[in-house]
């Protein structure tokens, strides 16, 4: 069981128990599933600065902070625990392509080659680390969620204007990776 | 609606230390269940590999349909429970009636749309993984994550002179 437990789960597993985390949170609380909220809490409660968009009662939406805290922890233990020692396996195409952009750890589940401490004043890793996760935070709030609050909860709550804002994520995930993200590898 | 009951039984109630005890006991048991849940949905985060950035570019390149099964299950997942809640009316555990809010559209869901998709191919990660990915020791990530929170404080400096 455990040895099951350690190898990648498959979609049809995870997909549906991710699902259900709409109807927890909400059985729980009433609390609408959505996490990049959490980046704006933590700016209302350490910089607010004079910005009203900051000034709300972010106290009260504390259980967002918890729930992120418990991803942390929720991906230390899943690492301490349920590790899948073997490299991640992806598609050969996608191999073939990164290994010509100098790409070719697969050991952990971010791209060390890419992502780590050493190539973080690097040009691609400037970029990959510090503009990508600009990009995320900034996006987000503009659109008013990310993959959970849009793409899961607001599609099960049908929301017309969640099903534009997931379109769009994945027209800009498109030309991201297709268009743009292989002028930056080659660099 | 919490918060106000509170304040009305702190102004009724004599024994105010009692009336603190009782909602910091409640504060912490209602924080800790988000925790856990929290928890619960990190180790499946990591497992499926969704916080994965290879993954994350086999979707942009259409190259797996792990994560179309993924998001696609369980936005199904997500409509028959949000429907049973409705239908059945289903209340909290606290006994509280569950509301959803409806989305109000704005053109922020066009243009942060695009934005956001442009940073989730490049970081292979959306907010909630970020959190995951540091917990699996891949600490540089407190950089993204760092550099998310200013995108989401610039955003809110620039708001107002944004279209939406």
């Amino acid at each position: 069981m455990l040895e099951l437990l350690k190898q990648p789960w498959p979609w049809y597993i995870a997909g549906p128990i991710i699902g259900l985390t709409v109807p927890a949170l909400l059985i729980l609380g009433n609390k609408p599933f959505g996490i990049s909220s959490s980046l704006r809490h933590i700016c209302a409660s350490c910089v607010p600065a004079k910005i009203p968009f900051f000034h709300y009662n972010w106290k009260s939406e504390t259980w967002n902070l918890f729930f992120v805290f418990g991803i942390f922890l929720g991906g230390t233990l899943a690492t301490a625990f349920l590790a899948n020692l073997s490299p991640t396996e992806v598609n050969p195409a996608l191999a073939n392509e990164l290994a010509t952009y100098g790409v070719t750890n697969y050991n952990n589940l971010i791209p060390e080659d890419l992502m780590s401490w050493q190539s973080l004043f690097t040009v691609k890793g400037f970029f990959f680390m510090v503009v990508g996760g600009f990009l995320v935070g900034f996006g987000t709030r503009y659109a008013d969620g990310c993959t959970s609050g849009h793409a899961i909860m607001g599609l099960s709550h049908l929301q017309w204007p969640s099903l534009i804002a997931t379109v769009c994520f994945m027209i800009g995930g498109f030309i991201m990776a297709n268009l743009i993200l292989p002028h930056i590898l080659s660099l | 609606m919490q918060q106000t009951r509170n304040n009305n039984r702190d102004t009724k109630l004599p024994e105010a230390v009692y009336t603190n005890e009782n909602r910091l006991t409640y504060g912490w048991r209602h924080n800790t269940k988000y925790l856990v849940a929290g928890v619960l949905f990190g180790v499946l985060l990591v497992k499926s590999e969704v916080i994965s950035w290879f993954r994350i570019q086999e979707m942009f390149r259409l190259q797996s349909f792990h994560m179309y099964g993924i998001i696609g299950s369980a936005v199904i997942v997500g409509i028959i429970s949000v429907w049973l809640i409705k239908k059945f009316r289903i209340k909290t555990i606290d006994g509280e009636p569950i509301t959803i809010a409806p989305k109000k559209f704005t053109k922020g869901h066009i243009y942060g749309g695009l934005i956001f998709g442009f940073g989730w191919a490049i970081t292979g990660a959306c907010p909630g993984p970020l959190f995951a990915q540091i917990g699996t020791g891949a600490t540089v990530i407190a950089v993204t994550l760092l550099s998310a929170v200013a995108g989401t404080w610039v955003y809110g400096y620039f708001k107002h002179r944004l279209p939406h």
